[in-house]
């Protein structure tokens, strides 16, 4: 196991292979009903679900944390018990292989049905085959799709290896059917805001850690604790993540592995809901009708899918030097204890890492490639002209292909094969997202929705919905593409925008647009100047900048990568400039989330219908909430506690200096954040 | 450290047949006597005490010096058991292991049960565990060469006061080099090959008795000579490595000549005794007074009564007779600042902190421990061994966790994990009747058929009880009715005996490794019962994938046992051994691997040592273990006593 400089050890000839292929082959219900005898880690002994929940709940922990509640609630022991029993009921899962298989069998039809392949690479699989000898594994996919929920147990049932246990939102168990299939195929069920319910926690970190423990299974979870919707990293949630280390930490396991696995998609099944739900139309709630009645969605062609099983990490070498697991030696080992300061640095920083590890191991589609730059072209149109509407297919395709080189030379990893010729590779990958684009008399353009049949024409404000979400929807797979150009495109920016050519100015500008924007991009904590190194190294690379020892500068060559980059990074600093200005209106004062959304929403359509704003960005909820997030990590804005929901209060002059500075009006100021 | 601080001399001990399940094979190797009082030491010291000097009888020593040197010494020294010991290895020089021209182990001498046995499966063993090969010797340097030895650098007007006191005292290169180490892995490796040594002791002398200690401790002081004590150099923890940046003349302080009994008072069973006597001598001398300590370290035919204080020692029956802090109720030690005790025997006392915990485990950084008045007991009426077969360590630790808890631990128990059950069955003699060959087959059969235990998982207790004979019978019920609960099957006194045994003759058997190519070392640590488990399973695979990376070609041997127990907690003994065939420098490389070993026994919540010290090997972690301002607790304790550091062997801080 390797630790670092390429966490990916991504090797050019990691190869795919289809595992759809043999499924087209042979019998789907032969491959359903195949033998399968994984060797678990160390030959652990096989525990049923039941012997499970049991050790479970007669844990010396849970008996300490029941007692406790007992004490401070003041009811018996016995009902407290009772209630840590019903939520582990609630939760665990019921791993059969039986539904294994019937899954297996299902997984086949359906999978074959909505993806031409999916491809995995089998080098990763014998590593991961290795790593489960070793020691206990958790498996730790990116969330892009509710396909990738099963995907990975699909997979490893095929390959013989241990199925995971997997934890899933509780919305999934409430569908009735599905939620109890999904538990009899290893899902366990997590609710979402449990909050300070002291029992909860309890009994779900007991009953991970018991797992991870016993080598019960390999535990499945998504670190990003989300499905994103912009199809960008989400910042990771470390609770789940504290609770599958402390085994580790407490010395109860030699070591855990960890596996950051990339899932890529050429398209995802769900695009049409996610930028609905992204401009605040509710996302629909999870019920098996509505699986039924998506079950249009099966007659889409989605494209590839690519599964790739990353290096496994070691947190024994990862955390080594940077946890002192002395500090669990003083309190008996069953009882609850706090981690220091720098076990959850420690522990954000492992999660970064298996972020940056899944980033760098994703797959790009040419398509996603070719949404960067019709973006920007659309940026650039003014929404008025109706005429010459869209860009030219020659010139979409000569772009494409100039960017195709310049995010080979910055390491990302292509779906693009070499035959057949170059050209019809985009069209087919763009034929996929027809829904949202199409080539008319050579001109490509974006797909406004349709209103229902027969409604009456609509307002301009309706209208520029419309747009943004075909925009947004093109948005999410320019997204998958950010993170190969993220940090080049943040020096440019500080170039340009800085106007100096000082290596000093520009690396604190660097500095600041990482700690700004770091709810939005996932960077890794400490790393700021290896970043700065990399991506300056990288320009160099391409000709985009010229460094020295004191200096980097930007030749008058590298203007078109440089003018790429920084457009790239244009409709976040539009988006971030217009909460910015609606928070420092003068009517804002104390406010929630859900007062902000909307009104950050209607300003950005004014800006846009005005031409002031041209990005739709601004209008993406999510942006919005990093926006927030953002400025309270950077105390901008004080979180204020009453009642239910959250209420804000926005300091209005640090509000306007954070965007003073983005604009570059304002120098950084030199209070370096200990964080980067 | 490759024993125990408790060294015991299981192998000589006599055994009644009082118990005996079909299963146990009768022991019939010595012969029982249970009406005279036991003796436990008459065997093999007996013999040795005919050859020994005894203080009072001067020997003569005709070696002369063998440098163009003056002759230093005013007297001839008397050189403890320096003259029937190896100079190189462990223990006597007439007893070791080899491998005999039939390619059968033997061990050869005649002092121990073993002596002049053969050991038919302990070369099948020996190969297959380490992968190692008879027929690759890496043989020991035979004797001293003088020439890597460093020129004494004396301190001419010590010595002339020193000669005017009549204390005893040599500046031969063999005895200065004889107390220039311990018994750790480097030192030996070191010695046996033949390197030059940086720094050696310039000098050592033979204090007769306390005042000899005063005199020389202020001699010191007035000519800034550093003093390094040396009691029955068994140490573990470099602690009798002389620093090599040290620029004084340094001096050896011998206390072996320091070894009598000055009184016993029955009433208050009490021994006052000089702090030199090795531990097989005190308990001789005291068995002929009906009485004994029960003081019982795996070094105790070597290690002496001051060094035991000097490094809080614990010995193998510390359930019925307690640790050395537990037997010690008054301490005489010299220090440059002058004589420290306390002024009453009173068993107990309020009045600040007990200063004689300064002076236990002070490893010799203060003063000389000079007298000392320890508990007796009476012999103990009737003694026994046994051993209880567990299906897994799990179970075994289980049950030694309920014995403890239920504090009716027997005088020794000990839990052997099982590689160690292994290695103790290697050890096994030639066995001459077709009857034993029988029964041991059909003790295997049993176990492993009928009961099920897989022979890879199974791992044994061993037991000693002692008390009078009523006692020790129902003691051992309960016993093994609990470690019936837990899945264990009693399994005779003679797979009890074997297993101290083996504790017993390790170091011996270290030197036989070392003689084929294997480095062998052990380290012990303490730790709360809910770790026990997880701290021997993490340490044993920190040391495979420590040897694995650092290039170890051969599988490593990793064993660990439980040899405590304590309310809260239990002692953990590891064995550590490899082939290093294949590697350039294989000291450096167990180091590194020990060193690991360490940091994952205190990152799983273990202590820096239950008894073996401090030394320089572990000072690193000092502060981390006992925090800065324990540190400087210790520090300015130091700086009292001793500001000129005088007492400068530079353990512990």
């Amino acid at each position: 196991m390797t630790t670092c400089e390429d966490p990916s050890g991504y090797k050019q000839e990691d190869e795919f292979m289809d595992i759809l292929e043999e499924r087209r082959r042979s019998s789907d219900l032969g491959h359903a009903l195949r033998t399968f005898t994984p060797s678990p880690y160390r030959g652990a002994p096989p525990l049923s679900a039941g012997a499970l929940n049991r050790m479970v709940l007669e844990s010396q922990y849970l008996r300490y944390v029941t007692k406790e509640v007992a004490m401070e609630t003041g009811e018996s022991v016995d009902l407290v018990r009772e209630e840590a029993s019903g939520i582990l009921d609630e939760m665990s899962q019921n791993l059969q292989l039986g539904f294994i298989r019937l899954l297996g069998f299902t997984l086949s039809k359906v999978f074959k049905r909505l993806f031409s392949h999916i491809n995995i690479n089998q080098e990763g699989l014998n590593r991961l085959q290795q790593a489960i000898q070793e020691s206990p594994v958790i498996l730790m996919p990116n969330h892009r799709s509710y396909v990738d929920f099963l995907v990975l147990s699909y997979i490893l049932f095929t390959y013989d290896l241990p199925i995971p246990v997997i934890a899933a939102g509780i919305p999934l168990m409430d569908m009735k059917m599905v939620g109890e299939i999904l538990r009899r195929s290893g899902a366990f069920f997590i609710r979402r805001a449990i909050g300070s319910d002291k029992l909860y926690w309890a009994v779900l970190s007991e009953y991970v850690k018991t797992i991870v423990r016993t080598g019960y299974a390999p535990v499945e979870f998504y670190v990003e604790g989300l499905r994103s919707r912009t199809l960008k990293s989400l910042t990771p949630k470390l609770g789940m993540m504290h609770m599958v280390l402390e085994p580790f930490f407490k010395g109860e396991v030699y070591d855990i592995t960890l596996v950051p696995i990339s899932i890529s998609y050429d398209r995802v099944l769900e695009e049409s809901l996610l930028a609905h739900e992204l401009l605040g139309v509710p996302k629909p709630r999870e019920t098996t009708m509505g699986l039924l009645k998506a079950r249009r969605v099966l007659e889409d062609d989605y494209g590839s899918m690519h599964v790739y099983f990353g290096m496994p990490l070691s947190v024994r070498q990862l955390t080594k030097g940077r946890v002192d697991r002395c500090e669990y030696n003083l309190l008996p080992r069953d009882l609850p204890q706090r981690p220091s300061v720098e076990t959850q640095e420690c522990v954000s920083w492992l999660a970064q890492q298996v972020i940056r590890v899944q980033e760098q191991s994703s797959i790009l589609s040419p398509w996603s490639l070719m949404a960067c730059l019709v973006l920007q072209d659309h940026q650039n149109t003014d929404p008025g002209e109706e005429q010459e509407k869209g860009l030219s297919w020659e010139l979409l395709t000569q772009r494409t292909l100039w960017l195709k080189g310049l995010a080979i030379s910055f390491g990302a990893r292509l779906d693009w094969p070499e035959q057949p010729p170059e050209n019809q590779v985009m069209a087919s990958s763009m034929a996929l997202h027809s829904s949202v684009i199409r080539c008319h008399q050579g001109r490509v353009t974006l797909l406004e929705e349709e209103g229902p049949v027969g409604a009456g024409p609509f307002t301009t404000e309706e209208g520029v919905v419309r747009r943004a979400r075909a925009v947004l929807m093109v948005a999410a797979y320019r997204n998958q593409a950010l993170h190969v150009f993220i940090r080049p495109a943040m020096v440019a920016l500080a170039i340009h925008t800085t106007r100096s050519s000082q290596r000093e100015d520009i690396y604190s500008y660097f500095r600041f647009l990482l700690d700004l924007f770091s709810n939005d991009f996932i960077f890794i904590t400490g790393r700021s100047s290896q970043d700065f190194e990399e991506a300056c190294s990288l320009l160099r690379k391409c000709g985009a900048v010229q460094t020295s020892q004191q200096e980097v500068t930007s030749p008058e060559e590298g203007q078109r990568t440089t003018s790429f980059l920084r457009a790239l990074l244009q409709p976040f600093i539009d988006a971030y400039q217009v909460v910015f200005s609606h928070l420092c209106l003068e009517d804002v004062e104390v406010f929630t989330e859900r007062q902000m959304v909307p009104a950050v929403r209607s300003l950005a359509t004014k800006l846009l219908l005005s031409g002031e704003l041209t990005s739709c960005d601004a209008l993406s909820s999510d942006t919005q909430k990093n926006v927030l997030s953002a400025l309270l990590r950077l105390g901008a804005v004080t979180r204020l506690r009453t009642a239910e929901h959250s209420e804000f209060r926005a300091n209005k002059p640090a509000i306007s200096r954070l965007a003073d500075t983005l604009a570059g009006r304002l120098p950084v100021q030199t209070a370096p954040n200990p964080r980067l | 450290m490759l024993f125990e601080g408790n060294r015991f001399s299981s192998p000589f001990v006599t055994v009644p047949t009082g118990f005996c399940s079909w299963l146990c094979v009768v022991h019939r190797g010595t012969t029982t006597s249970e009406t005279r009082p036991r003796c436990d030491w008459s065997f093999p010291y007996c013999q040795y005490t005919k050859e020994e000097p005894r203080c009072g009888k001067p020997i003569l020593n005709n070696r002369e010096p063998r440098r163009g040197k003056p002759i230093l010494n005013n007297r001839e020294p008397r050189r403890g058991k320096q003259e029937i010991m190896k100079w190189n290895g462990w223990g006597y020089s007439d007893s070791k292991f080899l491998f005999n021209k039939k390619g059968q182990a033997e061990f050869t001498g005649k002092r121990y049960r073993l002596s002049g046995m053969t050991l038919p499966s302990l070369q099948d063993w020996f190969e297959n565990t380490f992968g190692a090969s008879v027929k690759h010797k890496s043989p020991a340097t035979v004797i001293l060469n003088a020439s890597v030895v460093p020129p004494p650098r004396l301190n001419e007007a010590f010595v002339e006061n020193l000669k005017a006191t009549g204390i005893p005292f040599s500046n031969e290169a063999e005895d200065r080099v004889f107390r220039a180490h311990g018994h750790c892995l480097h030192e030996i490796f070191a010695l046996r090959e033949g390197k030059k040594f940086e720094r050696v002791p310039d000098m050592v002398v033979w204090p007769n008795c306390h005042n000899d200690v005063v005199k020389i401790v202020e001699l010191a002081c007035k000519h800034n000579v550093c003093l390094i004590p040396y009691g029955g150099g068994t140490s573990v923890t470099s602690a009798l490595e002389c620093p090599p940046e040290e620029t004084r003349c340094i001096v050896s302080l011998d206390t072996s000549q320091m070894n009598r009994i000055l009184w016993l008072d029955e009433n208050n069973l009490v021994a006052h005794v000089e702090a030199g006597i090795i531990g097989q001598d005190l308990e001789r001398l005291l068995n002929e007074s009906g009485y004994c300590t029960g003081h019982e370290p795996d070094s105790m035919e070597f290690s002496s009564l001051g060094g035991w204080v000097a490094t809080r020692a614990s010995g193998m029956k510390k359930n019925v007779y307690g640790n050395i802090e537990d037997l010690v109720i008054h301490i005489k030690a010299v220090t440059p600042r002058g004589v420290i005790e306390k002024s009453c025997q009173g068993p107990r006392t309020s009045t600040g902190p007990d200063i004689h915990h300064f002076i236990l485990g002070s490893e010799g950084t203060l003063g000389v421990v000079t007298e000392v008045t320890m508990k007796i007991r009476p012999i103990p009426e009737y003694q026994k061994y046994g051993s209880v077969v567990f299906p897994k360590f799990e179970a075994g630790v289980a049950c030694l966790r309920e014995v403890a808890k239920q504090r009716c631990a027997p005088a020794s128990i000990r839990l052997m994990d099982n590689k160690q059950f292994h290695f103790g069955h290697a050890l096994k003699p030639q066995v001459s009747s077709i009857f034993t060959h029988f029964v041991e087959g059909l003790k295997k059969f049993y176990i492993t058929k009928l009961k099920g235990f897989d022979p890879h998982q199974l791992v044994v207790a061993t037991l000693l009880f002692e008390g009078d004979r009523e006692r020790v019978l129902q003691h051992e019920k309960q016993v093994y009715d609990i470690a019936a609960t837990f899945g264990g099957l009693a399994a005779g006194e003679d797979n009890g005996q074997r297993g101290y045994l083996l504790t017993f003759v390790i170091a011996y058997l270290r030197d036989l490794g070392m003689d084929y190519c294997v480095v062998a070392e052990s380290f012990e640590t303490s730790v709360p019962w809910d770790r026990v488990l997880d701290l021997c399973q993490n340490v044993k695979e920190r040391i495979i994938r420590e040897c694995k990376e650092r290039g170890v070609q051969f599988q490593p041997l990793t064993s660990c046992r439980v040899t405590q127990t304590y309310d809260s907690g239990a002692c953990i003994y590891f064995y550590f051994a490899f082939n290093y065939r294949g590697l350039a420098d294989p000291v450096h490389t167990y180091e590194q691997v020990e060193h690991a070993a360490r940091e994952e026994i205190l990152a799983n919540g273990g202590s820096l040592s239950h008894h073996h010290g401090v030394g320089k090997l572990r000072k690193e972690w000092m502060k981390d273990s006992i925090s800065n301002v324990g540190v400087g607790m210790l520090k300015s304790v130091k700086e009292y006593v001793d500001p000129e550091n005088i007492f400068g062997n530079r353990n512990l801080l």
